[in-house]
Formats: structure tokens, sequence, C-alpha cells
């Protein structure tokens, strides 16, 4: 008997101990978030107070999401594997695509190298729970910024990356010119998506009946369109001319001259951790002032000896414009370094050079009448 | 002396070497292990909700949904509540199930019986069926059944069947019935000849008993039933001038069949694996159903004179029965479990609803609960009429 039961005790004891560490890396934490208890608080009785938390003085905390993500030595970053020119993984595993770019872009800000990235491809229904539940660090996968997803999905957006519509694609011969010709269509989409939504909104306000099929993965879904079961297939257009190009005959299909959406796509960050999302919102900003300075990753060794102050504390050559939110004070210089300016992001993989060749419309410099505009750096 | 030793024996023992109270003590501590542990992933989940602001909240069931559902047997538009939405997907769900296991029961009895044929075609055929679908994974026979369907043409160039019936890579649209004016009138007839049925099924019953000799009741019965809802059917488009039922004949519009009912391919390929796949495992019940029964039983009924169909019909497979229905409910519970992967074809069920309000609302751990109570409950429903049914069948041994 009392061979039975020491084995016994002592799993019992195992599991009593497992559960206390469990428990210790927790009461490690708790010091962290201790400094945004009171505002998480704050938060409970009036959650419209939660969006703007981010801008409360950021100490630099020990034990947040940074320093997580520089004691495991790389970021883990969720990208879509299956959009050509946003992210896309070839056949010997490489993401590239401009989302996956700026996973890179941040990576390369907080360890100096780009490549201290490991990418988790998701689908559109698991995004959001990867972030929830600390699966991935930060979001970079066409996600369309909404007040519903900032609030009680319980992300934080950084700055939009890219300016987008729902677009509509459909068939040339089908005869449809625009979206009351597609009365009794059958309408292929994405599920999980703001696409899903903006799509039974726009045919409900235009009084167009319609019928929707809607497949979990994105290739299904266009698969099924491609196939002809659909008679249009709807995502963001920078998404549509991306599965163009995958199509059996892309000459056969067009799309529709009309925006049913604004689609502004940015990363995302899970809330509650103020000084992680405000690294990656100056990293997509440093992307963007580069590109107003004109600094490239090809002639930022210039840039070195300038004088002009502006561009010597954006570069962290004086200052310590970096230490205030938890990054090293040359983030910016180690972004344009190893990643490039926006310019050179849009061009590498959605440019003139690419079979996508999207114009770049409202994705230019604010001087150039776009809507790209960074805060200044100082 | 002899009063010494027990009391000696008791300070001996100390209470830690008791085994009465070490087997309490171990329960004691186990349950606390079991309920801190449970305790400490609750507060965990919690306090990492609280600090994303996530805490739970079902305020969101009340709120429109906003995204399309493909298909639904009630009435839905976007602009009905998340709450109403799961309704659908429960729906969906259940008729998927249901269709899905009388398919797969039919299919699957047929499966096993020509396992066991004398003839070797038959058997062979069975065998390889078996031995083919059981071993290729669930989801890629859907994915085969879904690419399968897309080789058929263009809803414009549909394959068309007397008008009646157009085959199609969106599905099938069939000629269906559609209520007349006069249907309700046919309704009371209907009401009539099913009481007649009734009567008549008794009245023969007890004719059988007086006499004390088996006899045909049920198909008189029906026969019945449905000659008086037919002689309605008729006096009614006589007297009203409609038939109560009139053929609903589909006709291509732009884009759509109007009229008829179309079953879609995603129901279809849904449909069409999760039958297929049962089916295999079904069949084996059966076989081994079947085989279990002893061979003396054959042997017997051959001796009394029934042919081979009466001996498995009245001797072998009620005995068989018995045997089957344990396991038979274990697959019914996996057809019904194993329908949650409509989500990857396109098939609007209850998990494929969940995963979009899950996407939109952000509330993961009321949408998942609310998911996993609803298979329970159809499970365990599906459980206790199996359990019921089994019961009521099990040899009364005396």
């Amino acid at each position: 008997m009392r061979r039975q039961v020491l084995p016994a005790l002592a799993t019992a004891l195992a599991l009593a101990l497992t559960a206390c560490g469990g428990q210790t890396p927790q009461a490690a934490n708790t010091p962290a978030p201790a400094t945004s208890a009171p505002a998480a608080v704050a938060d409970t009785a009036a959650p419209a107070t939660q969006a703007p938390a981010a801008s409360p003085a950021a100490q630099p905390s020990p034990g947040g999401r940074i320093q997580t993500i520089i004691s495991r030595g790389n970021l883990i970053c969720g990208v879509n594997s299956v959009l050509p020119g946003f992210g896309n993984v070839d056949s010997t595993g490489n993401f590239s695509g401009f989302d996956v770019e700026f996973c890179r872009a941040i990576a390369a800000a907080l360890f100096d190298d780009p490549t201290k990235v490991e990418f988790r491809p998701l689908n559109a229904q698991e995004r959001f729970t990867a972030l929830q539940s600390g699966e991935v660090d930060v979001l970079s996968r066409n996600t369309t910024a909404t007040l519903t997803r900032d609030g009680s999905v319980g992300l934080d957006f950084a700055p939009v990356t890219f300016y987008d519509g729902q677009g509509m694609m459909v068939r040339k011969d089908s005869g449809i010119e625009s979206l009351e010709d597609m009365e009794g269509a059958r309408i292929c989409v994405q599920s999980g998506t703001t696409t899903e939504l903006n799509l039974a909104d726009q045919f409900r306000s235009r009084n167009i009946n319609f019928e929707a099929v809607i497949f979990q993965e994105a290739d299904p879904t266009f698969q099924a369109y491609d196939s002809g079961q659909c008679d249009g297939f709807t995502t963001d257009k920078s998404g549509l001319v991306s599965y163009q190009t995958k199509a059996t005959n892309p000459d056969d299909h067009m799309i529709l001259d009309v925006t049913m959406s604004k689609e502004p796509l940015a990363p995302a960050v899970l809330q509650g951790d103020a000084q992680w999302a405000d690294a990656v919102r100056w990293v997509v900003y440093a992307t963007i002032e580069a590109e107003e300075l004109g600094i490239t990753s090809a002639n930022i060794g210039d840039f070195a000896a300038t004088e002009d102050p502006n561009i010597r504390r954006f570069l962290g050559v004086e200052g310590e414009l970096g230490a205030g939110i938890g990054l090293p004070n040359d983030f910016a210089a180690r972004v344009i370094k190893h990643v490039g300016n926006y310019q050179e992001i849009y061009n590498r993989n959605l440019g003139p050079d690419t079979p996508f060749n999207l114009p770049r419309g409202l994705n230019t410099l604010y001087t150039e009448g776009g809507l790209l505009y960074s805060p200044p750096f100082r | 002396m002899s009063v010494a030793p027990p009391s000696q024996q008791q300070a001996r023992i100390p209470f830690y070497r008791d085994t009465r109270i070490i087997a309490v003590l171990l329960q004691i501590i186990f349950l606390f292990v079991v309920v801190g542990f449970i305790w400490f992933l609750y507060s965990n989940m919690m306090a990492g909700l609280r600090r994303s602001n996530l805490l739970p909240n079902y305020s969101f069931l009340s709120q429109p949904a906003g995204f399309p559902i493909s298909e639904s047997p009630i009435p839905y538009d976007p602009g009905r509540t998340y709450g109403y939405a799961f309704i659908i997907g429960v729906l969906n769900t259940l008729r998927v199930s249901v269709i899905g296991v009388v398919l797969a029961t039919i299919l699957g009895v047929i499966i096993g019986i020509s396992r066991l044929s004398s003839n070797w075609l038959l058997r062979s055929v069975a065998t390889g069926y078996v031995e083919l679908v059981r071993n290729i994974p669930l989801l890629l026979q859907l994915f085969f059944w879904m690419i399968m369907s897309q080789a058929f043409p263009r809803i414009q160039d549909s394959i068309n069947l007397g008008g009646l019936l157009y085959l199609h890579n969106r599905g099938v649209t069939l000629t269906w019935m559609r209520e007349g004016s006069s249907f309700g009138a046919w309704l009371i007839w209907i009401g009539i000849g099913g009481l007649a049925g009734v009567i008549l099924y008794i009245a023969r019953r007890i004719q059988f008993v007086r006499r004390d000799r088996p006899g045909v009741a049920l198909p008189w019965a029906l026969l019945l039933a449905a000659g008086v809802a037919l002689v309605g059917f008729i006096i009614l488009r006589i007297s009203s001038g409609t038939w109560p039922l009139a053929l609903d004949i589909p006709e291509l519009q732009r884009f759509s069949f109007q009229g008829g009912i179309t079953i879609t391919t995603n129901f279809a390929a849904l449909i069409m694996g999760l039958v297929i796949y049962t089916a295999v495992y079904i069949g084996e019940i059966v076989r081994s159903g079947i085989q279990a029964v002893n061979k003396g039983q054959r042997e017997a009924a051959r001796a009394l004179g029934l042919t081979p169909g009466q001996t498995l019909r009245l001797v072998i497979f009620p005995q068989a029965l018995r045997i089957m229905i344990p396991p038979m409910t274990s697959q019914y519970l996996n057809l019904t479990k194993n329908s949650s992967l409509a989500v990857a074809i396109g098939f609007p069920d209850l998990f494929s609803v969940a995963g979009t309000t899950l996407n939109q609302t952000g509330q993961t751990v009321p949408v998942m609960l609310i998911v996993m109570l609803s298979y329970l409950s159809v499970s365990l429903v599906t459980s206790l009429l199996m359990n019921w049914y089994n019961k009521r069948i099990q040899l009364v041994e005396r």
C-alpha cells in the first residue's frame, strides 16, 4: 500500500510545483502592468477612454512586450501567406510582401537585424485570436483599422500603411458593369473580414438582393469564384489586383470601377501595452518620415555627417528619441538601412516593376497630395 | 497484557502512516490541486483579458450581426442579431447531422451486408470502398467533393434534364412542390386519412390476436391513408379549381434559378463527404454485429425453411442490432461533430457562424462557450435517444 501511496504523493507534489512554477513568471509580470493598472481600472468604468490610452507617458517598463521580444531574440509577426504583394510565402518558405517588410522593419529597429522575425501565417479568422492570446507580437496582415477592432476586439492600430478600398471582381463576359447589375448574383467573400460586412451593408443600402458564399480561407474563396461558382469576388482592391494574377485566365476578369468602402490597412498590436504600441507606431512613421526627408537605404551613408538637426535627431546621431518608446535611439537609421523607406518598400512589392503595378493613389506623401504624414521626430 | 499491545500499537503508528487517513488525505490534496489548477487557469485568463480590456460580455448577442449567411432554413438577413445568426448555425448543423445520420445508416448497412456477401464482386467492391475511404482524412475528402462539383458547367450552361432538373457548378436545381391556395384544406384530408389508417392498423392487430395468427397490417393502413389523401387531392382540384400542391418548375434568370429548390454544392459536398466517410465505420459495425450472432442461429433459421433474406431480416439482424447500437451511437456523434469541418468548404454551420461572430466581436470566451454547449447538447440528446432505444431492444434475460 505504501509503495502505491508514495508515487501518488510525488505526482501530487509535482503537480503542485508545476502550478507554482507556472505562477512565478506571472508574479514577475505583475509589476509591469502595475503602472497601467490604474488606467485599466478607469477603463472598466469608461471603456471609451481606452483608445487614447497609449498617450499617457509611456515609461520603458521592464517586463513589457518589448522586453519579452528582446529576451526571446526574435519578433513573432502574424502575416498573410496567400496574398502576393502583401504577404506571400514561396516554395522555399521565404515570406515576402509589403506587410511582411514592416515586420522586418520592426525587427530591424529592435535587433539591428531584419531577419530576426518568425512569421506566423494566419487566416482572416485566426488573426485576432492569435494576437489576443499573445501568440504573435504584432499583426501585419492587411488588416483594416476599425473602431470595433480597436475597442472590443482589443487591438491597438499603428498608423495606416496602406489606404485601400473594397472592390468587386467580375467576369468580363457577365455583362456586369456596376453593383446595380448584380441583382440576384452570387458573391464569394472570405469570412472574418470587413469586406464581408461592407458587402452586406452596401447591397442592403442599394436594395440589391444577393447571395453570399463565405469561406474561411482566402484561397478556396477565390478558387470558387475562379471556377464560376460565384458571379463576383470581393475584397480590398489591392487584394483583387493581387488575386487577378492568380486567376486561370487573368484577362477574363475585371475589377468594377466602384469603391465600396474605406479600407485603411494597418499593423496592430494587442491593447494594454502602450509602450509596445508606441514602438510599432514610430517604426511605421520612420519609414514615412524617411521618404519625406529623402533618405533611402542606398544613400543613408551620406547623411551620417549631416548638420541638419532634424535628420541628426531622426537618425539617432543626437538626442534620445528612441529611449522614450523603448527602442534604441538609432532605430530609424536601422529601419532605413535594412529595409528602406516607405517608397522603397512600396516599389519593391507593389510598384511598377512588380506584376501588380499598383498606382500609389492615396498612398503618397501629403506633400504630393497623398495621406502619408508623419508627426515630427522630436 | 491483552490491553497493552493495542494501545502500544496505536501509539506507534503516526497518523501519516495510517492508510485510512492517508487515503482520505490524498483525496483532499488531489481535490485541492485540481481546484487550485483550474482556479489558476481561470484567474490567469481573466487577468489577461482584463489587461486587454476584453472581459467576457454577452450583450453582443442582441446586436445586429451585419454579416450575410449563404443558406438558411429560416429567413435571415444581415440586420438580424448575432443570437439569431447562432440559431441559423445550429439549424444548419442539425440539418446536416440528421440527413447525414439517416443516409450514412442506410449506406452503412448496405456496405456491412455486402462485406459478408457470398458474391465475390460485391464483397470486393465493398472491401475496397472501406479500405479506400477510411484511410483518407475526412477534410481531404470534403475538398475532393468540392473540387469535383466545380467540374460541372457554369450556371448559364447548366445541364438540363427535361427542364425539371438542372445540374451546374453551384448545385442541383430541382423542380419542387409549391403550396396551392387549397393546401390548408388538403391538410385536413391528410389528417382524416392518417386517422383512418391508424384505426385500420389497430383493428387488424386486434383481429390477429383474436385469431392467434400473424398477418400484414401496416401496408394496408398506409395504403388506406394514402388513398384518402389522394381522393381529397382530386376533390379539392374539382371544387376549388387549383391543385393543393403545384409543381414549381425552375427557370433560369440572369444569375440564378427562380423557383424550384437548389441544393448547393457546399451542402451536397458536405453531406457526401460525411455520409461516405461515416458509412464505412457503420458498415464495419454492421458486419461485426452480424458476425457476432451465433452461427447456430443462421443454421436453425435455414433448417426451419426461411429464405436467406428472411434469415437475415427476421433472425440475424434483430440480434445483431443489440450489439450494433452502442458503437453506432458513437458514429452518429462523430458525424455531428465532424460536420464542423463545413467551415472549410463554405457551408454556414454553427462553427462557421461562430467563427465569424468571434472575429467580428472579439468575444472569444463567450462564443466558444456557446459553441461548446451547443455541440454538447446536440450530442447529449442523441446519446439519450440512442440509449433509450438500446434499452428498449435489449434482450430481456430470465
